[in-house]
């Protein structure tokens, strides 16, 4: 809607060249750079906007990196904390790709198991975790190693908090 | 197939795979001591960072009749004492021998094992749900003495949430058109969501039960576990639990002819030996059994059956 973009243009200025990652559940921006291993220090305009009105979501979140065209690989594990979430490739002030984002079969080294007997907590060891999707609404993961299902609300608690 | 090929669980194994091996077994069994020695020259490995009477030994037993050289790691007398961690511990293993059977606390050690080892790994037992070995000999013991395992109707009794005999053995059952499975556990100790909504995907007939009269009056097999103190957070909470279940003569006086009863041993006080000297009694065989299953199990794994 043409509507709502102007007043989102309105409260940030367009970027020429960039990510924009849209539609974010509100409150997420910044799980949602954490989880992306993006802090700033690489240099690149972040914008952060959050909590505002969103036809589809109520309220969204957004978030704009300038000089940065984020792979579908690394946006994927957004799924976790922003199923919502769309990518929008910015070239030239224009809107050139949009994806949305897709969960991947298996998710390495982002979450914990929750079994503190899982090889994979064994600081010793030295074992990333790898979690298996079993469902995707509700979400449900599964431990490679121990077998212990990771759930929903586990996800979100290890990503967000 | 089963050349070269880890064994992590068995769930990774299809109904076809395991009557191979059973097939294996059957003729191991039929030249009884003496098979020849076709893994002369091979090195096999045990790392049992978990204690263990049987499974180990009857590994070791295995290995020997086939022929192999075994090496030990003695966890305590290792240099795991002075912190060695179990993966640089596993990569010396897999540079000395040619197949290394493992046994960890930590659960998911036998696939990391396999993840880093060159060589094939057996999993002798980790954590809560896998010890397909075990599992193997459970189902090829039913085979034996029942001639089948389709049709029947399977009690587990004991702590299905720690114990990982149990875990694998049901897993087991899974691979073949057993009738029922009854699950016999004090709430405390019923399985782990996982198993459950692993079996309601496969679509297994299951009932849950506390009453092990009820069961005791349905099943062909029992198969009795012991309640896992090791693994209890809170020994008081074991102190309550053990003894919930205690198979006796007089209560299978209630069981079908041709009950027959299994235990992975060892027992502590949830089987009776009262129960050794009657026809129920399978554990014994059962055990034997480990020997004649693992040599199979080691050759198909090496390539020499
Ligand atoms: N040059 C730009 N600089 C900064 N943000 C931009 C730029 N172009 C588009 N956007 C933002 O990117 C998002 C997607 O832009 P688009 O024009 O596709 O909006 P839309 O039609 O509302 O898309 P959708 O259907 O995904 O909501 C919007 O939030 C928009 O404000
Ligand atoms: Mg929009
Ligand atoms: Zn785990």
């Amino acid at each position: 809607m043409s509507h709502t973009n102007e007043q989102e243009t309105l409260r940030v200025s367009k970027i020429k060249n960039g990510t924009v990652i849209d539609h974010i559940p509100a409150g997420r921006a910044l799980a949602v750079l954490r989880l992306l291993g993006i802090t700033g220090g690489e240099g690149h305009v972040i914008t952060v906007t959050m909590n505002v009105k969103s036809g589809k979501l109520g309220k969204k979140d957004l978030v704009k990196v300038e000089d940065l065209e984020l792979m579908a690989e690394q946006v994927n594990k957004l799924t976790l904390i922003a199923p919502t979430a769309t990518i929008n490739i910015i070239r030239n002030y224009e809107v050139v790709e949009k994806r949305a984002v897709k969960l991947p079969d298996r998710i390495t080294g982002i979450l914990r198991c929750t079994n503190p007997g899982c090889i994979t907590r064994q600081p010793m060891e030295h074992v990333s975790s790898k979690f298996i999707v079993v469902s995707k609404t509700p979400l449900r993961l599964e431990c490679e190693y121990c077998g212990r299902y990771l759930e929903e609300e586990e996800v979100l608690k290890q990503l967000t908090q | 197939m089963w050349k070269f090929r880890d064994v992590i669980s068995i769930l990774d194994y299809t109904r076809d795979e395991l009557e191979h091996l059973f097939s294996v077994t059957d003729r191991v069994l039929e030249r009884p001591v003496d098979v020849g020695k076709p893994l002369e020259g091979n090195i096999v490995a045990t790392a049992f960072i978990e204690p263990s009477t049987r499974t180990r030994l009857s590994f070791e037993t295995a290995a020997k009749r086939l022929g192999a050289e075994i090496i030990n790691l003695e966890p305590q007398l290792s240099s795991m004492t002075k912190g060695e961690s179990l993966t640089d511990t596993l990569r010396m293993l897999d540079d000395y021998a040619d197949l290394i059977v493992i046994r960890s606390p930590y659960e998911g050690s036998a696939k990391h094992a396999a993840d880093i080892c060159e060589h094939p790994v057996i999993n002798g037992g980790d954590g809560t749900q896998h010890h397909p070995t075990q599992a193997m000999i459970d189902l090829y013991t039913i085979r034996k003495l029942k001639g089948r395992i389709d049709g029947l109707e399977v009690g587990v009794v004991g702590d299905l949430k720690y114990g990982r005999a149990a875990a694998s053995f049901i897993y087991g059952l899974t691979k073949f058109n057993v009738r029922k499975i009854w699950l016999v556990s004090p709430e405390p100790l019923s399985p782990r969501p996982e198993l459950m909504d692993r079996l309601r995907k496969m679509s297994v007939d299951i009932v849950k039960t506390e009453n092990i009269e009820e069961a005791v009056e349905n099943v062909d097999i029992l198969y009795v576990t012991r309640i896992q103190k090791e693994r209890f957070p809170d020994l008081a909470e074991y102190e309550k639990l053990r003894g919930s279940y205690v198979i006796t003569r007089k209560l299978l006086s209630r069981a079908r002819e041709g009950l027959k009863v299994l235990h992975p041993l060892p027992r502590v006080d949830e089987l009776s030996n009262d129960v050794d000297d009657t026809p129920y009694q399978a554990y014994f065989v059962q055990a034997k059994l480990g020997v004649p299953v693992r040599m199979a199990l080691i050759g198909l794994v090496l390539g020499v059956f």
